[in-house]
């Protein structure tokens, strides 16, 4: 069975059809590619798959279980973490509370211990610290660990979001648009780190790319969208290779 | 030590010392009745800045109308203390009083959050103006009295009550109440600023408090990253409202006559707490403790220059605000203290 399966899946905004009979199928441990021109549709699609929109049609499966009608919160704690194409930090959080937020909904423990720090506060609180400072040792955050979250470089700053969503323990991790605003060496790194989860936590990801040297290099199947609708979808070499993904990409 | 668990104990450690200092100042007969009557509501309006603190600064929204909870906190802890004057004595009804006012307030923070919360920035400011307003006026049009037969209500006047002969108005109207025990002390709003500072500063150094300024710093990334929104706003408005019912309960049990009056419970008593809580930093809670204790004390101290006062005030407020915002003052004060406690460290070891 498929980690996410989403059948016909279709939302119109007024008159337009933003997406449409969109399929999808990624197994456990894919790296899966979404691509395709400007207004093709694919942060709608990331937006239905993490319960910003509601579909007007179609079935979301993770794991055999129904999120499809399902918000945004319970979307998360059913396993979709996701990054956000504009980095959105808890900008005047240290780093390391950036994770801890992103672990609270993991490690928990009452208001009444929050305030008077009595009960399991201290063995809590300690458990998301060493969880924190391993997470963050993994994306070679652990230096800088104090300090303000808006005060990182960008390319730390989404290596920080990753961390956040990795916290709370995904079975699917959504990168939209990861290499947005970056340089060569910033998109060279990225690319380390995204191999990096995959090799460390065994994680299926599905990413959003504009970047064709990104998708191409990491890949390895894509769906291409065009004007909300698939265009193609199978292995990233052969997709790539389709007389019409090129023709949407590059013109006739 | 943890760095934060250092910067909380300096800050009880300042109100303590600035309890001890008045203490000593008091007993050497050094402090002016005048200066003594300012101590409890020096107390009050701290314990009320760390309330809004909490809302403006932590929780990150604008709220206008928190002299609102204050107010609800004073009426029903007054109400109780003066009901069961004669039967109870003085310490268990002082503690059953602050959890009337404490809870009351709590209660009234939560429904008027329920709509209040959905709105944002402007809007939201704007709102609990309102609310602020409208439970004051609410209060002055209340009448309540008790006899053998128990409570009466009316919104008319005392007259509608349909009391017997030995019926005893407790709230009247715009006249309010008359004749609360003096209970509130100034170690007892000390006790009381004490348990806020610990309550907010623990809650910010905690799970529930890291989400909620999270919810302040990206709402949508919080919901993806599975935190409840509705809830945490919820949770950080209600213990403020909380606070503020507390700092009410100090005020009510300190005034012989307790009026809903716009000179404790309006606007401009609402927007000068927000001052204080600005100019002490927002989100900063041991500076706001600091800037209501000057902020408060002063104009009352410049009382003998009647015309200036005013202007002096104003011009404090200015310079308060540089020091606490400007970069460079910034930047200057890390600089000269920085080197100062590195110093004293060195000292030490």
């Amino acid at each position: 069975m498929a980690l996410l399966e989403v059948n016909n899946l279709s939302i119109s905004f007024g008159g337009l059809r933003a997406v449409g009979d969109f399929n999808l199928k990624i197994e456990k441990g894919e790296l899966y590619g979404l691509i395709g021109p400007n207004g093709a549709g694919k942060t709608t699609v990331f937006n239905l798959l993490t319960g910003v929109y509601k579909p007007d049609e179609g079935i979301i499966k993770l794991d055999g279980q129904d999120i499809t009608r399902k918000n945004t919160i319970e979307i998360n704690h059913a396993g979709i973490a996701r990054t956000f194409q504009n980095i959105r930090l808890f900008k005047q959080l240290s780093v390391i509370d950036n994770v801890k937020v992103g672990l609270s909904e993991r490690i928990k423990y009452s208001l009444f211990e929050s305030i008077f720090h009595v009960g399991s506060y201290k063995a809590k609180e300690k458990e998301m610290e060493e969880e924190a400072l391993r997470l963050l040792k993994v994306f070679d955050l652990d230096g800088e660990k104090d300090i303000l979250a808006s005060n990182l470089p960008y390319g730390k700053q989404r290596k920080l979001e990753i961390a956040r969503a990795m916290a709370t323990d995904p079975k699917l991790l959504l990168l939209d648009e990861p290499a947005a605003g970056m340089n060569p060496n910033e998109t060279k790194e990225l690319m380390e780190t995204i191999a990096l989860v995959r090799r460390e936590f065994d994680m299926t990801i599905l990413l959003i790319e504009h970047d064709m040297k990104l998708v191409s290099g990491i890949c390895e199947k894509l769906t291409v969208l065009n004007f909300g609708r698939v265009l193609c979808q199978g292995e990233t070499k052969e997709v790539l290779a389709d007389p019409e993904v090129i023709k949407a990409y590059i013109g006739d | 030590m943890s760095k934060t668990k250092r910067d909380n104990l300096i800050t009880y450690g300042i109100v303590i010392l600035a309890f001890i200092i008045f203490q000593v100042l008091s007993a050497t007969g050094n402090l002016s009745s005048h200066m003594k009557g300012l101590l409890v509501p020096m107390t009050y309006y701290a314990v009320i800045a760390v309330a809004l603190n909490l809302c403006v600064g932590i929780l990150g929204e604008l709220s206008i109308g928190h002299c609102g909870f204050m107010c609800i906190g004073a009426f029903t802890s007054a109400f109780f203390s003066k009901v069961t004057e004669e039967v109870l004595p003085t310490a268990p009804r002082f503690i059953i009083a602050f959890i009337i006012g404490i809870a009351f307030a709590a209660l009234f923070g939560f429904l008027i959050g329920i709509p209040v919360l959905r709105l944002k920035g402007d809007y939201l400011a704007i709102v609990t103006l309102a609310f602020g307003e409208i439970i004051k006026n609410v209060i002055n049009a209340f009448y309540v009295g008790v006899d053998s037969h128990g409570l009466h209500f009316s919104m008319k006047n005392a007259m509608e009550l349909n009391m017997e002969e030995d019926g005893q108005v407790i709230i009247n109207g715009a006249m309010g109440i008359t004749g609360t025990p003096h209970d509130s002390n100034f170690a007892i709003g000390i006790a009381v600023l004490l348990i806020s500072l610990f309550v907010v500063l623990n809650l910010i150094n905690s799970r529930d408090g890291r989400a909620i300024m999270a919810v302040r710093d990206n709402y949508i990334a919080a919901e993806a990253s599975g935190i409840n929104v509705t809830r945490y706003k919820m949770m950080a408005f209600t213990i403020s409202a909380a606070i503020a019912g507390a700092a009410g309960v100090l005020f009510s049990h300190n005034i012989t006559t307790l009026t809903a009056s716009s000179q404790y419970f309006g606007y401009n008593a609402s927007i000068m707490i927000l001052v204080y809580v600005v100019l002490g930093g927002i989100g900063n809670i041991r500076g706001s403790v600091i800037a209501a204790c000057i902020l408060y004390l002063l104009p009352e101290l410049l009382r003998g220059l009647n015309t200036y006062r005013m202007l002096i005030y104003s011009i404090v407020l200015i310079v308060m605000m540089i020091v606490n915002w400007s970069p460079k003052v910034i930047e200057w004060r890390k600089r000269t203290f920085g080197n100062l406690l590195k110093k004293s460290g060195k000292e030490m070891a």
